[in-house]
Formats: structure tokens, sequence, C-alpha cells
């Protein structure tokens, strides 16, 4: 079987960045879900290329080094984006990558969302700012976003992101596969032994 | 082979002093450029046709002609007429006369130009952009070709009886390039009707021309014109030359820095690595343009963009004296040398007319509404027919 091409989209800038950290988080939960298949991982972070982002914007035509990069996207079976949210919506740098890929780039490709933000009021976004965008591009956005705020990088317990991070890959994954999604737990099949419950109450 | 210059047309601030050039003093410059590049020994002039500032030359067929009459060999082209927003009748009826005026010593490149604000102006839609290209040239074709055209389309009010004058000189029409920058659709084109394409070349990196004229070369030889390697290819160019390298670098680079299209985005170096910009020495230039070849196979004709971006026309002038002198001819040699005899040169009039066995005077003389009387009936008999036609009407 061929390896399966996962393109992995970041737009972060500072170093090191929440949001690569994200994606990285993102495509390693998507590459576990997804195996026994090989995964062939392609990561564009779009710092580097910004400068050849604006020339494109201006020129019309790609450098070669922002060429191999819409390539792996345009080439992907499947994207995992992430970006960070600056004022209510994706960066620009992230939205300069989305303008000049290719016209039908994305059409039919499946794409798994996630953005970082200084808090949790801005989780929204994804659904406001990042799915109409990728709805616009054709893409078959997954229903499961990832969203992390600073605090969720603090704590297992706040926003549970390690969690959200594997269900959103298992998702992904089956989304990609065309799986039928995993065979919903029935509660009364087994329980979770007590002493689970009453460890985290006692903690 | 043939090398001249091909010119925007705009009307652009020189960067290095501030001063922007009146529209006056940029019309009387494009005809000193032109006659420069035929003193200086060019084989082409061409000029674009704009219809909104930055640009001037609104009215191209009224400056060819007046450099045709001030020039003797220099072939008028332009770059290009914009089939897509121009009336082809107008076309047919503007460069048929410039063709009468020119002896011959004229062609023209279609393309589509404008933005989407100048098709409105002229009752067009950009949308319809390749639809209109395709449409307005199918008419000109049959117009030069047709004398007396019936005709119906989307895009202009249908023609019925209809003769373009005056009639192509010699019964030839101007031999058609069509230049595009990216789209597939007009190589196609060009290679339907067997006319020539030039890729615009400048903007864009060398892998994009070479699909291009690929696919045109591929579609010539299918539609039966000839091998793929005899289809008729121009490519632009963009150079700055000094002797020295580094002056030439040095002096072109606020130019190019604050150049309309891609100033203020990549650096001089970026983009003379990315796309056929070169500035430098003469003969860098000459290494350069003979690389083309490489990837455009043998082909018939180079023109460069030398006016352009606020260069004072001194400047301009100095430019072509450059490619006049040291350039073109060592090009000339050297492109000849490389050329295989089964590769035609792009068609002139000369050879489209010995091709055809020799010219004719097509003109058409009108019937006279009224009595039926034509010049052409000069014979005794059509006479002696028309004065008892005009007997028995009385």
């Amino acid at each position: 079987m061929n390896p399966f091409h996962l393109a992995v989209i970041t737009a972060g800038v500072t170093q090191p960045s929440s949001t690569r950290l994200l994606a990285d988080r993102l495509t390693a939960a998507t590459v576990a879900a997804l195996a026994p298949r090989e995964v062939v991982v392609e990561v564009v972070d779009v710092r580097e290329v910004a400068h050849d982002l604006t020339n494109t914007v201006l020129t019309g035509f790609a450098s070669p080094e922002l060429q191999v990069r819409l390539d792996a996207i345009t080439e992907a079976d499947a994207v995992v984006v992430a970006t960070p949210i600056y004022a209510a919506s994706y960066s620009g740098l992230f939205k300069m990558l989305v303008d000049v890929l290719p016209t039908d780039a994305l059409r039919d490709t499946p794409v798994l969302l996630g953005a970082t933000g200084g808090t949790a009021r801005h989780s929204l976004a994804v659904d406001h700012a990042l799915r109409p965008l990728f709805a616009h591009l054709g893409a078959l956005v997954a229903p499961v976003a990832v969203f992390a705020a600073s605090e969720d990088w603090g704590s297992t317990e706040a926003g549970r992101l390690g969690e959200r991070i594997e269900r959103a890959g298992r998702s992904f994954a089956a989304l990609v596969t065309g799986q039928p999604r995993a065979e919903r737990i029935d509660p009364f099949a087994d329980v979770t032994p007590f002493a689970a419950p009453l460890a985290g109450a006692r903690r | 082979m043939q090398f001249g210059i091909f010119t925007v047309g705009d009307v652009t601030t020189d960067p290095t002093t501030g001063r922007t050039p009146t529209e006056h003093e940029r019309i009387t410059a494009t005809v000193a450029i032109a006659k420069k590049a035929e003193e200086v020994g060019l084989d082409v002039f061409a000029t674009g046709q704009h219809h909104n500032p930055p640009f001037v030359p609104s009215a191209p067929t009224t400056t060819l002609a007046f450099i045709a009459a001030q020039t003797e060999r220099i072939l008028l082209s332009t770059s290009t007429t914009l089939i897509t927003t121009t009336d082809p009748v107008r076309i047919a009826e503007d460069y048929a006369t410039l063709q009468h005026l020119s002896d011959g010593r004229m062609d023209l490149m279609m393309g589509r130009g404008n933005t989407g604000p100048v098709y409105p102006w002229f009752g067009k839609d950009i949308r319809d952009g390749i639809p209109l290209a395709i449409e307005n040239y199918a008419l000109l074709h049959r117009l030069w070709r047709e004398e007396v055209v019936n005709w119906q389309g989307q895009y202009r009010t249908p023609l019925q009886g209809f003769t373009s004058t005056p009639r192509p000189l010699d019964g030839i029409p101007p031999f058609v390039w069509h230049g595009s920058i990216r789209s597939p659709e007009i190589a196609e084109q060009a290679a339907y009707y067997g006319d020539g394409f030039f890729s615009n070349h400048i903007f864009w990196p060398a892998s994009h021309t070479k699909q291009m004229v690929q696919l045109y070369r591929r579609r010539f030889e299918h539609y039966g014109h000839g091998s793929a390697d005899q289809a008729i290819v121009g490519l632009g160019g963009q150079v700055f030359m000094r002797k020295n390298s580094q002056d030439a670098v040095r002096e072109f680079r606020p130019y190019f820095d604050n150049a309309p299209v891609y100033g203020h985005g990549p650096s001089l170096e970026e983009f003379t690595r990315q796309t056929p910009l070169t500035v430098g020495s003469p003969q860098e230039v000459i290494e350069r343009t003979l690389s083309f070849r490489d990837y455009a196979g043998d082909y018939q004709r180079q023109l460069w963009l030398m006016d352009h971006a606020g260069l004072p026309l001194k400047t301009v002038l100095e430019q072509l004296d450059i490619l006049g002198e040291e350039v073109v001819p060592v090009l000339r040699k050297e492109f000849a040398a490389l050329k295989p005899a089964h590769v035609p040169d792009a068609p002139t009039h000369a050879s489209l007319l010995a091709a055809a066995g020799g010219g004719h005077d097509s003109t058409v003389h009108a019937v006279d509404d009224v009595t039926g009387a034509s010049p052409e009936a000069t014979q005794p008999t059509t006479l002696d027919r028309t004065r008892s036609t005009l007997e028995v009407s009385k």
C-alpha cells in the first residue's frame, strides 16, 4: 500500500510556538490512529516562507522554496492546519498561504482544524472563521477541531487538551480512511471500576 | 531571427529624481525609442494598448503609422492589441490601413490584457475574457480573408453583407501573434490558426514559459501546420546593461525596487534568479538570452522591455545602443548557427507574399445603390448593359 501523505500547515511565528506544538500533537494523534498505515508527514511552517508569500501575492508566481510546499499541500491525502487566532480570526500569514494555493488545491481533501489563542474566549474562532474558510475551499472539514488556549497547556485538568487532541486525531483518521466510527460504548456492558472516580474525588 | 523591443507605455515616476514625465513627453519618447531601435539595427518595435492611466498608448495604430512614416526598415507590431475589448471590425480596418501605409512593414500581437474595470468601459465583462478573445479573433480572421462576411456571435452586433475596408495589402492578411502570460487557451488558439505564439516570459519563471511553449508547439503540429519545432515562437525579455555588472545592478536597483508589477516584492537578486530579468554586462545578457533556447526551442522573435519603471529616455537610448552594438549582432550569429534549416523564420509580408505566389490587388469596388454602376464595370459589354438598364428604367 502506498504511504499516506499528510501535510501539516502551522502558522505560529514565535520560537518555540504553541501553534507548532498543537500541530505536532494533532499530527502524532492522527498518525497513531492511522497505524499501521505508513504515513509520510510534510510540515509547512508558514514563518519560513513569509517573505515568499508576500512576493507571490505581488508577482503571481511562487519561489522554488514556496512551490515545493504548495505542491506538498496540493498533493497531500489529508491536511492538518494550525493557526494562532489574532483579532478574532486566523493569522494574516496563514491566510496568505491559503490565498496562494492553486484553485481547488484542497477540494475533497480531509482537513483537521487546530487553533491557538490567549484565552478560551477565542475558541469559537475555529467555527466562525476557519470552518467557513475551508468550506469555501471545498475541503472535507473534520467535525472535531481543537482549540488550545494558553491555560490548556498548564494543566491536564483544565482543558483536557490531550484527550481532545487524541479524539480529534481518531475521528480525523476515521474520516480519512472512511472507517466506520468506533462502536458506541454501552454504559451497561461494562463499568468503570469505582476506584477510578474515587481516586479522582480524593485528589 | 528577429530582435526588437516592446513597450507597455507606462508613465512612471523616475524613483531616483521623483520626476514624472508628462503624457506628451512619454508619447514623443516612444517615437524616439522606436526610431532609435531602427537606427541601432533592431528588427521589431511593438507598442502596447491601454485605456487607463498611467498608460498613454490608447491609439496604437496612430503612433505606429507616425513611426512608419519616419522609418525605413523596422517592423511595427503591438504588445498587445486588446482583442477582448476592441471591436474586431475596428482592428481589421485600423491595422489593414497601417499595413498599406507601412508597405506591409507590420504585424500584430493579440492579447487579453486589461483589468476588471476596463472591460465595462467598452461594454464587456472580464469574466468573458477568454470567450471574447476567441470569438473576436475568429471574426477578425474572417474579415481579412473573406470579402463579404455574414456573421453572428455573442459579443457584437451581427454583420450582414459586411466588407471590411481597406482589404489587406496584396490580399495578404497581416501576420498575427497571440500573446499570453498564463492562459493555455491562448496557446491552443495560436496553434489552431497556425499563428505565432508569444510568451510574455518576463513576469514568471522559465518553467512556466516552457510549459506554455511546449503546449503551443505540440498543438501546432496536431493541427497540421508543420512539425512542433517549426511553430512560430516569440519570447519577451527584460535587461539592463552596463559594461560592469556591478554598475548595472547599482543603477537599476532603484527602478526595480519601485517598479510597477513586482516593486516592493522580491529582491532584484531573487527576481533575476527566478525570471528572465538580466541585469549585468552585455556578455551576461548574451548568455542568458541564448539559454532561453534550451527550454523554448529554436524561436523566431526576441523582444525586450527596455523603457519601463520610470527609466529616463536618455538611459533607454543608451541601453538600445548597447543592445544594437554589443548584444544583438552576437545573438544573431549564435542563434543562426544553432538553428536547423527546417525551422522557418517568422513570417513577414514579403515571405507571405512569396508563399502565396505573388500578390493581387484585393480592392473591393462599391456598387452604386442607385445606378448599379461599379468602377470595376469598365468592359464595354458591361458598360452597354448598364446603359441599357438605365434607359429602360427611364
